[in-house]
């Protein structure tokens, strides 16, 4: 039974750790200029994780495949230096090796939120609520109007409450269910919850970032491709949760301008 | 030491039936009293992941009979998304509080405490009875939002403020379904801190003569430092529920800030935190993970060194590594909350300390393996969950390296990745500890044997099958699957449902395996081959006494303890072993 479990030790090692040694679960491709940081980090985790884990199952399966099955009146022995290697080698080995890369791999979290905005990146208000996504462009004048709660009226499509009657700065604001963006220029996008938690997921652009209700958040990326991709919710928020997603469309500088002035007509 | 506390009678021996099985006082029945519930709500969460399993695959099947479980949940047997979200929640309060805090700690802990350190029964037997009966309470109330017409709350084991706090607008379940699980657990939270308290009064309290804590079993030692753990953790979480609890039904606003509109409503609060109630649920929620493993981990050590005829490395590290664990437990809550919204320098703050736990978990690996080294290792079907508890809390624990770092959180919180760690890690390793600790002690506690067959076929079904269900989910959370989706609509998750199915189809069959070990516990209960006083040779005094001991534990007897615990290999006088109460002279000296 010992050899049998050494055996099925070995294969559960060896066929967890083959579909990552084999890439055949790639990352999504990366389209923002942080994300190979967090990218690189994650191969040097995977690595020091993966050895790791290979090596604990190894060693348990050798040890099984000897120490079991022995007789009554085999000689006990003890692993040479005992405790003190165990200890010394957790401290060494593991402790210092997983502190610092922790240490290092700071750097991509210092990066995303460390790292203030430019002064010219684009701004966008996200607005999430149950169960969509909404973005708000300050229109020509630069200004967003004022969220009034009370105003909000999905039927009008007034999803985030704004008085244009009353208002200059809301009349020209923009709003969308897709988060249209040009390509290689910096968002600054300012989030905001209408009821409940959500969260802003984009996998390519590899930033993750609660929506918190009454606490207006903001994350900046640069994404560095052409092309579209899901924004998914990533915080429980309800019954249609699984259902609230949204498009990034990253256009170029032209194309993004066009959609602009089509959309301010 | 207080060898005349030890000495007292505690309470009279019971009489009658409601006595002696129902409303006991006696620290066995309640301990057997907390597992029963703890198998009654394991195989219930066992079955609303399959359901849950099922429908995420086939979201459009017709599963026979559901429809009698909720008519709305499930009209026409096929369940609804927001049904999908019910059951998560049920699944994910069951397993964290009725199973994975009742059985490891408070049903093992109960029985075979306060015989491993010589007392005749906790220090309060009747606060002891009402630990359990206010649980099973605390259960009821739960199980009660299954029959209630708005059906079992959506928002997830953690119920997250606002979602949870603001009734009904918030969606199906979350009017009286969220009220019930918010009384549900502040009622467990009574029950565990009378637990708690009464675990640590007796651990310092009733030891025997001789009894020093470096004595006491490993698995003491563990219950021990899980109570003050508890008694900290659920401290914080009570409050937390009774604030929830007012902020649905008093018209407060803890965790609501202004300005929220659900439902087209403009909500009546203003002026509370979301993150607030986030803080107070992790600062209990993530001690909870140490809850649950800490006691599995001295049940582990307890049966490893049983089966190995030899001590560990040393005792001694293995407590000095549980005692950091549980103190670092305290200062990690916050790795739960990197893309929260917190200040992101708190990240940071949170994620050193996370990243030091890897160092008392190493080193408890470490000392588990390197201590099989040279052993006469016996394979049961006790020693084979013991084992294979050190293969599980290595790949889920593994994976927390990940998650401890918030660079690599950015990407990988709210993905499979953290399904899979959190139930390998926290769910299944524990429960391997538990599994470990039936086919161990299920001798003494009724006086016969589980089959071993059944037992070691339970064993290779529940190990391969827990690797098919949740190894995958770290590669799905590696392409970025998104959890808490009750199908998936997302276009980049096509590819990979094939994954899914295979893993669900996995669950069915390990799930399946599990009416293997309850076969097994009813059979071996009335049929199973008589059990001696001392079944596996082991030392600790459990095995001093009959099996099933009797009420008073140790009879008229008071006994002494001349030694640490783990005397194996040695010459004694009944074979290579010495019992703590045996007042035979080693060789080596104690």
């Amino acid at each position: 039974m010992g050899k049998f479990f050494a055996v099925v030790l070995v294969l559960v090692a060896m066929l967890s750790a083959y579909p990552i040694i084999a890439n055949y679960f790639p990352l999504p491709v990366d389209i923002s200029t942080h994300g190979h940081l967090i990218d690189s980090q994650l191969h040097d985790t995977m690595l020091e994780a993966g050895i790791a884990f290979i090596g604990a199952q190894l060693v348990l399966a050798y040890f099984l495949f000897a120490f079991t099955g022995r007789k009554p009146d085999a000689p006990l022995k003890n692993f040479p230096g005992g405790a003190k290697t165990m200890v010394i080698a957790a401290f060494l080995i593991v402790g210092t090796e997983v502190l610092a890369l922790g240490a290092f791999g700071q750097k991509a979290w210092a990066t995303v939120y460390f790292v203030p905005p430019k002064a010219d990146a684009l701004q966008i208000q996200a607005q999430a609520e149950q169960f969509a996504f909404y973005f708000r462009y300050p229109g020509p004048d630069g200004k967003f109007g004022a969220i009034h709660p009370d105003k909000i009226d999905e039927g009008n499509q007034n999803y985030f409450g704004l008085d244009p009657a009353n208002e200059v700065e809301a009349r020209d604001d923009i709003v969308s269910g897709e988060l249209v963006i040009p390509v290689n220029r910096e968002v600054n996008l300012m989030m905001h919850a209408k009821d409940f938690g959500h969260s802003f997921y984009v996998r390519e652009l590899r930033i993750q970032q609660d929506f918190v209700p009454g606490l207006d958040l903001a994350i900046h990326f640069t994404a560095t491709q052409i092309g579209k991709f899901e924004i998914v919710c990533t915080q429980l928020c309800g019954l249609g949760h699984y259902n609230m997603k949204a498009y990034l469309n990253v256009k170029s500088q032209d194309d993004y301008d066009k959609w602009l002035k089509e959309q301010s007509q | 030491m207080h060898e005349t506390s030890a000495q007292q009678v505690v309470h009279a021996p019971p009489q009658g039936f409601w006595r002696k099985y129902v409303f006991s006082l006696d620290h066995k029945v309640i301990g057997k009293q907390y597992y029963a519930l703890a198998l009654v709500a394991v195989f219930t969460g066992m079955f609303l992941s399959w359901l849950m399993r099922i429908h995420m695959v086939w979201p459009t099947a017709k599963i026979v009979g559901l429809e009698l479980l909720s008519k709305n949940g499930a009209p026409g047997g096929v369940m609804t998304p927001e049904y999908y979200l019910s059951l998560l929640t049920m699944h994910g309060t069951l397993m964290v509080f009725f199973v994975l805090t009742n059985a490891p700690f408070a049903a093992f802990g109960n029985y075979f405490l306060p015989i491993q350190i010589g007392a005749e029964d906790m220090a309060f037997p009747r606060f002891n009875m009402m630990s359990f009966w206010t649980t099973f309470l605390a259960w009821v109330v739960l199980m009660l939002a299954f029959v209630i017409p708005d059906g079992p709350p959506i928002a997830g084991w953690t119920e997250y403020t606002p979602l949870s706090a603001v009734g009904r607008d918030a969606g199906p379940g979350m009017q009286w379904g969220a009220s019930l699980w918010g009384i549900s657990i502040a009622i467990f939270c009574i029950a565990s801190l009378l637990g708690a308290l009464n675990f640590i009064a007796t651990t310092l309290d009733l030891r025997a003569k001789g009894m020093t804590l470096m004595r006491m079993p490993l698995c003491t030692w563990a219950w021990f430092i899980t109570s003050c753990i508890a008694l900290l953790a659920f401290a914080v979480l009570l409050p937390a529920c009774i604030l929830l609890i007012l902020d649905r039904h008093a018209g407060t606003s803890f965790f609501i800030p202004g300005g929220l509109v659900a439902s087209d409503r403009l909500q009546p609060h203003s002026g509370g935190s979301p993150l607030l109630w986030q803080h107070l649920f992790w600062f209990f929620g993530h001690p909870e993970v140490y809850i649950a493993i800490l006691p599995s981990m001295g049940i582990v050590s307890h049966i490893l060194i049983n089966s190995m005829r030899k001590p560990l490395l040393s005792a001694k590290v293995v407590i000095y590594s549980m005692l950091s664990i549980g103190f670092l437990s305290y200062m990690v809550w916050g790795h739960h909350m990197f893309v929260s919204g917190m200040n992101p320098l708190s990240s940071l703050t949170f994620s050193f300390p996370t990243l030091t736990i890897t160092i008392p978990a190493t080193i408890l690996t470490l000392i588990w393996l390197g201590s099989l080294y040279g052993a006469r290792i016996q394979l049961t079907s006790a020693s084979l969950f013991a084992i294979g508890f050190i293969s599980m809390f290595v790949s889920g624990g593994i994976s927390g390296f990940f998650l401890a770092q918030p660079s690599l959180d950015i990407y990988l919180h709210g993905t499979y990745f953290v399904v899979g760690h959190f139930h390998m890690v926290m769910g299944v390793a524990s429960l391997f500890g538990v599994f470990a600790g039936t086919y161990f002690w299920f001798p003494k506690m009724t006086g016969r044997y589980m089959n071993e067959t059944i037992g070691k076929v339970h064993f290779w079904f529940t190990f391969i099958g827990t690797y098919l269900i949740f190894m995958p989910m770290h590669y799905l959370g590696l392409i970025g699957n998104v959890r808490r989706y009750q199908s998936f609509v997302n276009d980049y998750m096509a590819p990979y449902l094939w994954l899914h199915k295979d893993m669900t189809i996995a669950a069915l069959i390990t799930g399946a395996a599990q009416f293997l070990f309850l076969f097994n516990l009813i059979y071996s209960r009335f049929w199973g081959a008589p059990a001696p006083e001392n079944p596996w040779n082991g030392t600790s005094l459990e095995w001093s006494v009959s099996s099933p001991p009797p009420w008073n534990n140790f009879g008229d007897r008071h006994p002494i303890v001349y030694h640490d615990p783990y005397q194996y290999g040695v010459k004694g006088s009944k074979g290579d072993f010495v019992m703590q109460d045996s007042p035979e002279v080693l060789a080596s000296g104690d």
